[in-house]
């Protein structure tokens, strides 16, 4: 299984060939309480790293999810927009959030892994 | 908790259902004579079945209503310390003045000839904001805060757009700002550069001065900022932005702890909003209008919208279209919206100001600091606060002190909801984590904010105690337990359906 890497604004991709899976990290979703609602990048959307990628709505708060890198979406999650909750059951596994064509695979392993991030996420409060 | 009586009613606290659920169909407060039968004109769009009216006479409705009321919580009946809301008592003479016919009862198309007076009081309140602000100019037309900013970021366009300059695009904007602040520069076609704080919880003018460049418009900052912090470097953040030709909008949302202290004007703003409904009285519009003035710098003044009135040798009158080389409005964006802002609070406003007097509205800005100072110094030994004080208006404590107990900042609110208190604002800013944002504003006596502190301290103490179930079970004594937030968003129930028809015996 491909390694997973994870950003400072709590996302996380897993590579597999040119296609990384994104999704927000548990630490996020617990951040955020009861996910209500999940605004998805429709396929063919050309994202940019750091850009806005989606919109995640929790009971307290509207947060936007950004790209962690650079590429072109291929599909997005169809369960996490029909079940929202998914998210917090599942925000690893199932609860992903889109797939992407990853235009430089460099990008991807520049971000942090698993250890390098619970560390990180230690720092925050 | 539902009381034992057989009408579901607690004496006074009487339980009431939908008006839907009230009355039955048909059932109306008035005897009209049957319309005459005209042949239709809607081509085929009339409407196929009734439009489900509750049914009910006039009794019913201003009962429902009534008992409705009951259970609001308003300013009037208890301290409401929703920070970023400034809910100040609203005095009664206001009232008053702003129901005397001669303003509550004029229409904005009479005659200039026949509202001298409605005019020359928006001409004076106008006076007024640009004392208090230091600045030059004044619009008036804004309907409330976000209003207003985008009047203020409209001007700064406009200037930008008469220089030629058109590769601007860029907006400056701290983390901690008030959410309006990034629609307001999205909305007005910008893109928002967002700014951090720095470890004392104001503006990192590093990094300010790291975003300048020649496509920057401005900044929008609040000062106060949302932390109830003084921005005390805001005259280098002026400054750093006017160095590359950029404009300084800022938020005047907190303008109570400051207002005839410190001077916008002073700190090189170019154009700021100040809610006549929060720091002038009528908190959140009294549940009608608000009303946002802009006031602007020299440089911003020529782009103000229209109308605006001006005096002419005793007589005011009003500007509704740009004038010709050198008249009035030659340069202005042009019109915001229909008329000339909102006239009743115009006359409360001006009110409460000629009521304070100059000393008087210095003297609300220092009562306001010292009460959430009080609170925030009172509270220090049971609640944790994520920066240290003295603060201005607001106290911000974060959840840090609930840390390990299992309640919430949530939790918290809705204990305090059973106490009889409006809660504070709750996670906002975003920036602090739980925050709970607490504006006592000058309306209250000490006695008062000690009643308040009193409960705060307690309930705090509560929570370290062990007592997670007490909070996750408030509210126990409002008329309905706690909101089911989460289901209510997923799976929103937008209308009311009437119950499944049962069998009809034939009448």
């Amino acid at each position: 299984m491909a390694e997973r890497r994870y950003t400072k604004d709590h996302e996380w991709i897993e590579l597999n060939g040119a296609i990384g899976t994104v999704g927000i990290t548990n630490h996020a979703q617990e951040q955020l309480g009861d996910i209500v609602f999940v605004e998805l990048p429709a396929g063919g959307k050309k994202l940019t790293k750091g850009g806005e990628a989606a919109v995640v709505e929790s009971v307290k708060a509207a947060s936007e999810v950004f790209a962690p890198v650079s590429g072109e979406v291929v599909e997005s999650n169809p369960e996490v927009s029909k079940n929202p909750a998914l998210v917090n059951q599942a925000a690893e596994a199932g609860g992903w959030f889109f797939k992407i064509k990853v235009a430089n695979p460099k990008e991807v392993s520049e971000l942090m892994d698993a250890a390098t991030y619970k560390k990180f996420v230690e720092t925050q409060h | 908790m539902k009381p034992d009586t057989v009408s579901g009613n607690r004496a006074l606290d009487l339980e009431e259902p939908l008006l839907f659920e009230l009355g039955r169909p048909g059932r109306t407060g008035v005897d009209l004579p049957d319309a005459p039968k005209v042949a239709s004109r809607l081509g085929g769009l009339d409407r196929e079945g009734s439009i489900g009216l509750a049914g009910v006479s006039e009794p019913e409705v201003v009962r429902h209503f009534v008992r409705l009321s009951r259970n609001n919580y308003s300013i009037d009946a208890n301290l409401y310390p929703l920070g970023s809301c400034t809910m100040k008592h609203n005095p009664r003479l206001n009232e008053k003045m702003a129901r005397l016919p001669g303003f509550g009862d004029v229409h904005p198309l009479q005659p200039e000839s026949t509202v001298q007076g409605a005019l020359e009081l928006i001409h004076a309140l106008g006076h007024w904001l640009k004392t208090i602000t230091g600045m030059p100019a004044v619009a008036m037309p804004p309907a409330a805060g976000a209003h207003g900013e985008l009047c203020g970021m409209m001007a700064i366009r406009a200037a930008h757009e008469a220089k030629g300059d058109t590769n601007r695009h860029r907006v400056l904007i701290p983390e901690s700002a008030h959410g309006t602040n990034p629609a307001t520069a999205a909305q007005c076609g910008f893109t928002v550069d967002p700014i951090p704080g720095n470890e004392r919880g104001r503006i990192d003018l590093a990094a300010v001065k790291a975003k300048l460049g020649p496509d920057v418009a401005g900044i929008m900052l609040t000062n106060p900022n949302t932390l109830g912090l003084f921005e005390n470097e805001v005259i280098e953040v002026a400054q750093a932005i006017h160095s590359v030709g950029g404009y300084f909008y800022a938020d005047g949302a907190n303008f109570n702890a400051i207002v005839g202290k410190a001077r916008p004007g002073d700190m090189g703003v170019d154009a700021i909003h100040i809610n006549l409904h929060k720091t002038f009285s009528t908190p959140h519009g009294g549940g009608g209008p608000g009303s946002g003035p802009v006031c602007f710098s020299a440089a911003l003044a020529p782009y103000a919208p229209l109308p605006m009135v001006i005096e002419q040798k005793g007589r005011f009158h009003l500007i509704e279209h740009r004038g010709g080389k050198n008249e009035p409005g030659e340069k202005s964006f042009g019109r915001m919206r229909t008329f000339n802002g909102q006239m009743g609070m115009f006359v409360r406003a001006l009110s409460y100001m000629m009521s304070h007097g100059a000393d008087g509205l210095r003297q609300v800005a220092e009562d306001a600091v010292l009460s959430a100072n009080y609170i925030m110094a009172s509270c220090a030994a049971d609640m944790t606060s994520p920066y240290p004080g003295p603060c201005m208006h607001e106290a911000l404590f974060d959840d840090r002190f609930l840390e390990g107990t299992g309640v919430t900042t949530l939790d918290f609110a809705k204990a305090m909801i059973d106490e009889g208190y409006h809660p504070m604002t709750v996670y906002f800013p975003l920036v602090v984590h739980g925050a709970m944002l607490t504006e006592p504003t000058e309306t209250e006596s000490k006695e008062s904010v000690d009643r308040f502190i009193h409960v705060l301290r307690t309930l705090a103490k509560k929570a370290k105690s062990g007592d997670a179930a007490f909070f996750k079970n408030a509210p126990r004594y409002s008329p309905r337990r706690r909101v089911d937030e989460t289901t209510a968003a997923r799976n929103p129930v937008l209308r009311w359906t009437p119950p499944a028809p049962k069998a009809q015996a034939a009448e």
